[in-house]
């Protein structure tokens, strides 16, 4: 099993994703700069956080056209599991792969800090092992974390199932005050509709050590360990 | 009346905006586009019928607010039947 | 000359004063040159000359600090920043520098290009920065102007520092009326570099190629540096032409193309263009080894094709580096810089004439020899006159006895936590990304220091900011030794073995002999401490000229100190109680005197009496036994006793836990309000388990430290029998409260209650 994580100009949490999956998991992993054409024999592509070409003009917009962008996209569409974190949501979303867009943070500040989350959909590679008894702690750090649908597609995301995770406070009730963007319906994260290709803010490559704070993401990663090795053994 | 302020980096400032899309349109083959400045276009209502007032309370609001003075410039454009 | 594309006006003395150059200083220049400067050598010899590069007035004084230690692999000055061996084959690279008056003037980009800045010094040297902190400083927040500056001066910090991937996890803001019109924006950046990784800033071989790398060369800055030593005025206004843009994005490809450059092993050596752009480093880097070099400004990348000698040398465009390759292999770091879609360019080459010289328009605009131009070698040094300030005497004799008594314990506590000096900056620090390469084990807020771990390693780095400018104000030899003992007790709190520091020694204008005296206090102060703390000073920066038309700021040094946590699994020390049923020890000198203290300050709004009392080495064997009982494995949570004294400690060590105590005040001699407020140093709160509580006095006992039992962890209320009772959430909700409601306008949190 081998992990590909993208590396853009101006991406800085490549190296934190390879840590997790590399150092913490034990998966092999390799680097894909954004020239390549091709992504190589790997399983599962992460396109990680950061600021991709300084994300001047929109958050993404411009990594969306470099060369390896092909390769996601055919990887994709034959089923491969893409997991877009922060700045890679944001380029999934600019690379038409996931549906809706991104806009600035409500209060229109960067934010960084731990937030809580709830699962609201196990049927995706990457959430098939998150437990379902509660919230998961994972930070968030962005300043154009504000997903936006608009009401057809909001309304399509509901009844397609594809909101995968949404802000909550401690105890799992979708508030107001829980949300730290101002998205719509506290979306963190969505899926698209063949639940392969999986977005969100919130860092799960940051919160794989209790040392650092939390280590919930760890069971993101591990869904999609579990559920790879599944299909290789089935 | 309705008037248009459009602001955009002074001429020697450094526009790390522009200089990052030029060169993102220079990849996807747009090799006639020389060069890109980002700036930003505002719409004021005010409440008067005379140009020279409309004029003078953008000027004030660019000076004050909308306009960065270290380092933008701007212009105000009235409608063209006042 | 006239005909020339750049022609350039005539050279004279009225000339070299509109540069800042006094009539000496220009003579000196005709000597050195053996005739009248060219226009641009003029301006070369004013921004290399400037207080800025040349710390002309300051570098007598900063050569008494101590500046040799055992794990210096670099000393002060040497390279862009100090070098300290941590094991296992690493060391530490970390410097802070001032952005004073670009964030004056546009506190975005002012602040953004400061972080940029000293990025660059660190990574010059082979180092990956790991972590950034910030030490800030504005007028009152009830004045608009000055919320308009912190909020750009944050999110420049935030949009640079976020974009280029460093976390900034620590730092401090003070507000205090006489930094109005004249905040303090210093950055400190910390990278890890491996020993034989470490580059240097060296011009040599003769015939070696010598290239510009980065970005474009604009007319960002011009006259930056000079601009940097005079003071804020109406005439700063006209300047304002100078302000240089940050660009995050191509210092973060400057980063990784640099540290990939290093490794081909084709780079003798490199430096960083901050002020003064290409003439600085280009005669620095050739003044280090008695080189000179030949350089053809045409070849330069440019953003205007149209810029002169003149400005194309004293350009202070951001994120670019000046790089000597070895001869032949300079492909091999053009192609580097190439796949990181930058610039890099051969422009010269070094040559054994020891002069560096420019060329534009195939003609010589200037030939000056490199030693002439720089610190060290032929600039200025001047030691300043001393005179005693007045204000001393008043501040001094002003009878602060009156103030020992309050009708109300609880009231005052809770009002003296209404000081944005002492509330959360959660507003701030949320801003900051303070957790990206995930290696922050303690970020800004709840702790005495921040801790980046080393992966693929034990260790962990344990660094800090500190300076209380109103001790230094009111005893600046006192204030310069607090500075540096605080910094290093924060260090100790977290676990910490305190090695060395880096300072940004903020001050008013030298010309006054009042201010130099307290430069010269100050600055003494810290050696004392550092000899003391064995940690010595491994670089830094001056700013001078901070003043605004009232008259100076409060003397502010301020210190970056490193430390290092030999085992971050097993000491590194969290500041907020951890369990409910632990002991509550405090250790260190009595709580006497509540001189020069925040409860003056912000309660009865008065700047007054001495600095808090300090024995530096009762200081030093309280904090060396902290630690021992840390590394013993005593501790559950340890924090010192600063702004705000006892009461705020044990505020604060309730609202990180959200944890409540119950204490009874006895510690013997003082009052109540000496025992609360005083903020005499050496104060330190730990909690313990029970069990090991006699285990922990005993050690203090053992090293004649007084211990004293407050009282327990418990419940969700702060209890100081007799005096207080108090929810820990009204206490969060107040601590949390203070700052956003300021920032928003609301005066009624910015001003004494």
């Amino acid at each position: 099993m081998k992990f590909g994580v993208l590396v853009f100009p101006g991406s800085n949490c490549d190296h934190d994703a390879y840590h997790a999956l590399k150092h913490i998991h034990g998966i092999d992993t390799t680097f894909i700069w954004h020239k390549e054409t091709e992504i190589g024999s790997v399983d599962a592509i992460i396109v990680p956080g950061g600021f991709s070409y300084g994300d001047y003009l929109r958050s993404g917009a411009i990594a969306r056209f470099s060369p390896v962008m092909n390769a996601v996209a055919d990887f994709a569409s034959g089923g491969g599991p893409v997991l877009g974190i922060c700045n890679g949501f944001q380029i999934l979303l600019e690379a038409r792969l996931l549906p809706g867009t991104m806009m600035a943070n409500e209060q229109l500040r960067f934010t960084c800090k731990l937030v809580h989350l709830k699962c609201e959909s196990r049927n995706t590679p990457f959430t098939g092992s998150v437990p379902d008894t509660q919230t998961l702690r994972m930070p968030v750090a962005h300043g154009e974390g504000n997903y936006y649908a608009d009401d057809e597609l909001y309304k399509k995301l509901l009844d397609r199932n594809q909101v995968v995770f949404r802000y909550c406070d401690a105890n799992g009730n979708i508030t107001p005050e829980s949300n730290p963007n101002g998205s719509v319906g506290n979306i963190a994260g969505i899926c698209n509709e063949s639940r392969n290709v999986v977005g969100m803010m919130p860092h799960p490559e940051r919160a794989v050590e209790k040392r650092l704070g939390s280590d919930h993401g760890r069971f993101l990663f591990n869904s999609v360990i579990d559920n790879l090795s599944y299909a290789v053994n089935s | 009346m309705q008037v248009e302020i459009v602001i955009t980096l002074r001429e020697s400032i450094l526009d790390p905006k522009g200089k990052a899309s030029h060169h993102a349109l220079e990849n996807l083959g747009f090799k006639d586009i020389t060069g890109v400045r980002i700036g930003k276009f505002i719409q004021l209502d005010v409440d008067t019928n005379d140009p020279d007032q409309a004029r003078r309370a953008a000027e004030q609001a660019c000076e004050k607010l909308l306009a960065n003075m270290v380092m933008e410039d701007y212009e105000i454009r009235l409608p063209d039947n006042v | 000359m006239a005909k020339s594309k750049h022609s350039e006006p005539e050279v004279t003395i009225e000339l070299a004063r509109e540069h800042g150059l006094i009539d000496e200083e220009y003579e000196k220049i005709r000597e050195y040159l053996g005739r009248t400067p060219t226009f641009t050598e003029l301006g070369v010899y004013s921004v290399m000359w400037s207080e800025h590069c040349s710390y002309k007035n300051s570098v007598a004084v900063l050569k008494t600090l101590p500046k040799s230690g055992k794990n210096l692999l670099v000393g002060a000055g040497e390279e862009n920043a100090g070098l300290v061996d941590i094991g296992d084959g690493l060391a530490c690279a970390f410097k802070i520098e001032s952005h004073n008056h670009p964030s004056a003037v546009e506190p975005y980009q002012g602040a953004a290009t400061g972080v940029g800045g000293i990025h660059r010094d660190i990574f010059t040297m082979g180092a990956r920065p790991v972590a950034a902190l910030n030490s800030l400083r504005f007028g009152s927040m009830s004045e608009p102007r000055v919320r308009y500056l912190l909020d750009g001066v944050v999110r420049g910090i935030a949009d640079y520092g976020n974009s280029f991937g460093v976390p900034t996890v620590g730092g401090e803001i003070y507000f205090d009326k006489s930094y109005e019109g004249n905040p303090l924006v210093n950055a400190m950046s910390v990278g890890i570099v491996k020993h034989e990784d470490t580059a240097s800033a060296v011009a040599d071989g003769v015939g070696n190629p010598v290239l510009i790398v980065g970005a474009s060369t604009g007319r960002d800055g011009i006259h930056g540096a000079t601009f940097a030593s005079e003071e804020i005025s109406e005439k700063s206004e006209a300047k304002r032409p100078s302000v240089q843009v940050g660009d995050p994005f191509t210092e973060k490809l400057l980063l990784e193309a640099t540290l990939e450059a290093l490794k081909t092993g084709a780079i003798v050596g490199i430096q960083d263009m901050g002020a003064a752009g290409i003439s600085c480093s280009s005669s620095e880097m050739s003044a280090k080894t008695g080189v000179g070099m030949h350089v053809d400004l045409d070849k330069v990348p440019l953003r205007e094709a149209d810029m002169s000698a003149y400005e194309i040398l004293l350009s202070e465009s951001q994120e670019r580096m000046l790089i000597v390759a070895h001869k032949g292999r300079e492909q091999e770091v053009m192609d580097v810089f190439a796949k990181w879609d930058l610039n890099a360019v051969v422009i010269g080459e070094v040559t054994d004439t020891g002069r560096v010289v420019y060329l534009r328009d195939g003609k010589v605009k200037a030939d000056m020899p490199a030693d002439s131009l720089v610190l060290g070698g032929g600039a200025p040094v001047y030691i300043r006159e001393t005179s005693k300030p007045e204000y001393l005497e008043k501040t001094g004799s002003t009878d602060i006895s009156s103030y020992v008594d309050v009708a109300d314990v609880q009231e005052t506590m809770l009002a003296l936590l209404q000081s944005p000096n002492i509330a959360s900056k959660r507003w701030v620090y949320e801003q900051y990304d303070y957790m990206v390469r995930t290696n922050t084990v303690t970020g800004p807020g709840p702790s005495d220091a921040g801790v980046v771990r080393i992966k693929d390693s034990k260790k962990a780095l344990a660094v800090t900011t500190d300076c209380n400018g109103r001790y230094v104000y009111l005893n600046p030899r006192k204030g310069g030794q607090i500075a540096v003992a605080e910094a290093a007790r924060n260090i100790v709190c977290a676990g910490g073995k305190p090695m060395a520091i880096t300072n940004c020694l903020n001050f008013g204008n030298p010309y006054k002999p009042e201010v130099y005296w307290t430069f010269k206090e100050a600055v003494g102060g810290m050696g004392d401490a550092c000899e003391v703390f064995e940690t010595p000073v491994t670089g830094g920066n001056v700013s001078f000229y901070n003043e605004n038309p009232r008259g100076a700021i409060f003397p502010t040094p301020v210190i970056g100190m490193l430390g290092l946590i030999e085992d971050c699994e097993k000491h590194t020390t969290p500041a907020g109680f951890q369990t409910a049923g632990d002991d509550i020890i405090y250790v260190g000198a009595s709580r006497s005197g509540i001189d020069g203290t925040e409860y003056l300050s912000f309660l009865h709004d008065l700047t007054a009496g001495d600095a808090p009392d300090l024995d530096m080495e009762f200081e030093r064997a309280l904090q060396q036994t902290v630690l021992r009982a840390i590394h013993e494995g005593l501790v559950s949570s340890a924090h010192d006793l600063s702004d705000g004294g006892l009461a705020i400690s044990l505020i604060e060590k309730t609202i990180f836990s959200g944890i409540g105590a119950n204490v009874r005040l006895d510690l013997p001699g003082q009052n109540v309000v000496e025992q609360l407020f005083s903020e005499a140093q050496s104060g330190i709160l730990l909690s313990v388990s029970p069990e090991r509580r006699e285990e922990l006095t005993s050690l203090f006992r053992e090293a004649d430290i007084p211990a004293y039992h407050l009282g327990v962890v418990e419940g969700d209320r702060l209890i100081i029998e007799d005096f207080a009772d108090i929810p820990v959430e009204t206490l969060r909700s107040i601590y949390e409260g203070v700052v956003p409601d300021a920032v928003s306008g609301n005066a009624a949190a910015a001003t004494p209650v």
